[in-house]
């Protein structure tokens, strides 16, 4: 109650502080009146009384003080600390703008990289219980997450007690018939109970019910929010109506809801239930299918895992023709989604965490340099009776001004990396990542700033305090003391220095190799000449090319009327463009060759004939293709050196023959050529052993389209699509791209080029932040040495001789700086090995560069200071002291 | 300035508030009665005993208002509040304990 009213009356007070100081004076002015009057009364003369009771008084502005001490609010002098910082920073714009600025990055980095992190690690999958859901998949030597293969599934989710469900998934691409052409979009073939596994209703309709993924059921299909919105306009009464896809009419049952993402397939348009009517889906050995499950409660993942490997082993007993050396993996469905880039995040994060720590030492070491500088005010204000309290609280309040404005800035910096690192990101990637379209400044992020921030504003308040604690203040009134801190703090912030411009040449060699790397790789002889060609891909709807002979003809009338386009010199089909992935393997046998069972894992590409001129690719020896080699002849295949130098080494391959895994009559097919290398994988990716099969012998209802053109392959692209209309209207023709864009934008490409750019963002922070701290360093040395400066001067050193003296000083740290660089950097470099393309750990093109891009940055930050030193007036220097 | 008998600490406000149970006063006024009724033993210095008005004001123990003294001349009045004479009894009562018991620690101990 009491304590109530007293607030109640400070706070009266506070908004009447003019009337409450009038009312003082004038009652102490009353008082001191009826004083002197009692003293005049006692016989003294008017003078004498008037002094006796101003005397008596005593100090009346000190007696207002303590009045108001008593009324006032402790935070009125916190505002009077925080007006006195406000001028102290802006008395020294430049110290005060150098540490905002340089805690700005610092929290700017950690903060969008920490971004980052809580979008794809912290945040929870959208799903109801999201840590009971596994990624269930089989495995193998090669492929540690492989396939399941649908007869696999079905043997799976019947024996095992562990999933209270378990679905799978495969991507598909429909074409869906629009009124400017048809489109193909992409889908996925679900098992009925995926929706339920996950734990997702449709907002319209209903789910896919159970059998819905028999064959022979009738075809029903689940749209996308986002397909619903574009491609039916939003209309409710879509569900029950039917569509058109890839020449079949499926009924919509019902529309996934907005916010329904699924990271695996993210661009999945249409849903349809999995039927195993496909050649793939009836064999045990082909692997198509990845699973999901949500795991029973009680069970955890490693248990769930060595169920699934023990019904694997099971299942190889049974059946050691497929499934040899198939196991199984079971790992929660949030790794399987962002396994991948976990890592990189990480190193990421720990890169903006020292990025932060060295902003801060920096930030400390400007903030010692002016407490430094200020010894005397200090020590002052402390013979003048401001306590250590007050005087501390003075530090903190200008320390937590810095940190305030910093972590403002920081916030602003942190918004605009997020924007840029997001651009760095492939859309193709973006689309695989629907849990970074929450990236933003989400509370979470607010949190971790605001504990930086905190952690920031304790360490610059603690520097100065406890330097102050260590040195007596009352040093600081003697004329040029110089304490034993101001040594300390020189030998110290050197060797803070040496190691901050280490980091930073670390961080540069590193982007040096990184973009070293990126040219080798996008520069690479990749076995073909990229130059000039135009690629497209073609879908063709199931129903209406059924049989392999109309995908033939389809074949050969495109490329016919492709060849046939003006500037086109010739025209290609392959199942796979070049450099593309190890992916899409066969599994061979050799015919008159012992076989145990062993993988003979090889990539498998359906080609047409004219592929390997189109693409220039050389022949070894043998033939290439001709147009004889068709559907009536037996089974041929040309293979690349790499084949032949694994599987025939020593051996003429011409002529030798292979199969599937049991030499089954159909699937013999015998080598009549051999081609040089070229690049089937990603750029960064090892040469494989390739067969290329006949397109004639082997079709799809799925291929890529290359034409070799004389003038700009770009150019004709627009041309393209009506040119493979005007064959069939109802084929989806898409990614009409130059090889170039396409060896540009692969994902080796993007990796490398996101790495350099990310490590060269840090690099150049780093290289700032190692800068300034040279800078602060010496100036701080050249500041407390101007009196011998001017001493040396006086006594007839040159000016010369003192650039000399403050270069030598900052020399030996950069020095220093470079060899501890030098060497870290070929130690790191040994670890990102993996990264690295064509370039060693020790190239010493780039780290001379680096060397000398330190140097000189270096170099500069020491001329200011050392120019101040040199430009000082020994008379001056001399009289100030 | 000179010291003449330093005040016993935390007896400033307890003397303010017993003067005040007698009429209201103005600062001056206060202090001279202290004078006054202590034989000129006891000196309010001013700058004690205008930050006591003020935080007895605070606690709203003794309230203030402006008045004109019989000399014509405006002053800042105190009253004494129903609460500063609770607080001056509790505080009356704690000061007698204590003084009894330094008078206690005094006596010759007799012997036991």
């Amino acid at each position: 109650m009491n304590q109530l009213h007293s607030f109640l009356g400070k706070l009266s007070i506070l908004f009447g502080r003019r009337r409450f100081h009038l009312e003082l004076d004038e009652e102490m002015a009353f008082h001191q009146e009826q004083a002197e009057k009692a003293f005049q009364a006692e016989g003294m003369t008017p003078k004498a009384a008037r002094l006796r009771a101003m005397r008596q008084f005593g100090n009346a502005t000190r007696l207002r003080e303590r009045s108001h001490e008593v009324v006032g609010f402790s935070f009125e002098t916190v505002a009077q600390d925080l007006r006195f910082a406000l001028r102290q920073l802006r008395k020294n714009p430049g110290f005060a703008a150098t540490a905002i600025v340089i805690l700005a990055l610092g929290i700017g980095a950690s903060v969008a990289i920490f971004a980052f992190v809580d979008a794809a690690l912290i945040k929870p999958l959208p799903y109801p219980n999201p840590a009971r859901l596994v990624e269930v998949t089989e495995s193998l030597a090669l492929f540690p997450r492989g396939n399941l293969s649908y007869p696999d599934y079905v043997d799976w989710k019947r024996m095992n007690t562990v999933f209270s469900s378990m679905d799978v998934y495969t991507a598909h691409r429909f074409e869906f018939y629009t009124p400017s052409g048809t489109e193909s979009v992409h889908g996925l073939q679900v098992s009925a109970g995926f929706f339920g596994t996950l734990g997702i209703q449709p907002m319209l309709g209903r789910d896919f019910l159970p059998g819905e993924d028999a064959v022979g059921a009738s075809p029903v299909v689940l749209l996308r929010y986002g397909a619903w919105q574009k491609r039916f306009g939003g209309r409710p009464d879509v569900v029950g109506q039917s569509v058109n896809l890839s020449g079949v009419q499926y009924t919509i049952v019902g529309v996934l809801p907005k916010d329904f993402e699924f990271a695996p397939r993210e661009i999945a348009e249409f849903f349809e239930p999995l039927r195993p009517t496909s050649e793939c889906q009836k064999r045990r050995s082909c692997h198509d299918l990845i699973g999901v499950g949500r795991l029973k409660d009680g069970v955890t993942v490693s248990g769930a895992l060595a169920q699934m490997k023990s019904v694997a082993l099971q299942l190889e007993n049974q059946y050691p023709d497929s499934n040899r050396g198939q196991g199984a993996s079971v790992m929660p469905l949030s790794s399987a989604i962002v396994g991948d880039i976990r890592p990189i995040l990480l190193v990421l994060l720990t890169g903006a965490g020292l990025l932060m720590l060295i902003a801060c030492v920096n930030v400390s070491s400007l903030l010692l340099v002016r407490a430094e500088s200020r010894r005397r005010e200090i020590a002052v204000r402390g013979a003048l009776g401001a306590s250590r309290a007050r005087l501390s609280r003075q530090f903190v309040t200008e320390a937590l001004t810095v940190v305030a404005s910093g972590s403002a800035m920081g916030l602003g910096l942190a918004y605009l990396g997020m924007k840029g690192l997001s651009r760095l990101i492939s859309k193709d990637w973006m689309a695989g990542m629907p849990f970074l379209h929450g990236l933003g400044l989400n509370p979470r992020v607010l949190i971790f700033a605001a504990c930086l921030a905190v952690l920031a504003g304790i360490l610059f308040s603690l520097t100065p305090i406890l330097h102050f604690r260590f040195s007596d203040m009352r040093d600081g009134l003697t004329e040029g003391a110089r304490g034993s801190a101001g040594r300390l703090w020189r030998r110290m912030g050197a060797n803070l220095v040496v190691i901050e411009l280490a980091t930073a040449v670390v961080l540069l060699a590193g982007a040096g190799l990184l973009g070293k790397s990126l040219y080798k790789l996008l520069h690479e002889d990749l076995g073909f000449r990229p130059d000039h060609l135009a690629t497209l891909n073609i879908g063709l709807p199931s129903a209406a090319f059924s049989t392999d002979q109309q995908q033939v003809a389809f074949e050969h009338a495109v490329l016919e009327r492709a060849g046939s386009l003006p500037g086109v010199q010739s025209a290609a089909a392959t199942s796979l463009l070049p450099v593309s992935c190890n992916c899409n393997t066969d599994w061979v046998r050799f015919v008159g060759k012992p076989y145990n069972g062993i993988h003979n894992e090889v990539n498998e590409r359906e080609v047409s004939t004219g592929l390997f001129q189109t693409l220039q690719v050389k022949l070894k020896s043998g033939r290439f293709f001709t147009d004889a080699d068709n559907a009536g002849k037996p089974k041929v295949i040309l293979i690349n050196q790499a084949f032949a130098q694994k599987y025939f080494p020593g051996e003429d391959p011409i002529g030798r023959k292979l199969g599937d895994t049991q030499l089954s009559p159909a699937s013999i097919r015998e080598v009549v050529g051999v081609v040089e290398n070229f690049k089937d994988a990603g750029l960064d990716q090892e040469q494989w052993p390739a067969e290329y099969e006949p397109f004639d012998q082997s079709p799809d209802g799925y291929f890529s389209v290359v034409l070799r053109t004389s003038q700009d392959a770009g150019s004709i692209l627009p041309a393209l699509a009506p040119m493979i209309h005007s064959v069939s209207p109802n084929v989806s023709v898409d990614w009409e791209r130059t090889m170039q864009q396409n060896i540009d934008d692969s994902e080796a490409a993007y990796i490398h080029r996101s790495a350099a750019w990310l490590i060269g963002g840090f690099a150049a922070l780093a290289l700032l932040l190692g800068v300034v701290g040279l800078y602060g360093v010496i100036a701080y040395s050249v500041g407390q040495r101007t009196r011998e400066i001017g001493v040396r001067m006086a006594l007839g050193a040159q000016r010369n001789s003192v650039y000399r003296l403050i270069f030598g000083e900052a020399g030996k740290l950069i020095a220093m700086g470079i060899a501890v660089g030098l060497a870290g950097s070929v130690a790191s470099a040994m670890l990102m090995r993996k990264l690295l393309f064509g370039v060693q750990a020790w190239d010493a093109s780039t780290l001379a560069a680096v060397a000398g891009v330190l140097a000189a940055s270096a170099l500069l930050a020491s001329y200011f200071p050392a120019h101040r030193a040199a430009s000082v007036n020994p008379t001056e220097a001399l009289r100030s002291e | 300035m000179a010291k003449k008998s330093d005040l016993l600490p935390g007896t400033l406000d307890m003397l303010i508030l017993k003067t005040l149970t007698r009429a209201p006063l103005h600062g001056y006024g206060i202090a001279l009665s202290i004078k006054r009724c202590s034989d000129d033993v006891l000196t309010v210095e001013e700058g004690s005993l205008y930050p006591a008005l003020q935080r007895l004001l605070l606690q709203g123990w003794v309230k203030a208002e402006w008045k004109i003294t019989e000399t014509n001349r405006r002053a800042r009045f105190y009253t004494l509040t129903a609460a500063g004479r609770r607080q001056l009894g509790l505080e009356l009562s704690q000061f007698d304990q204590m003084i009894a018991a330094i008078g206690r620690v005094l006596q010759d101990v007799p012997e036991v």
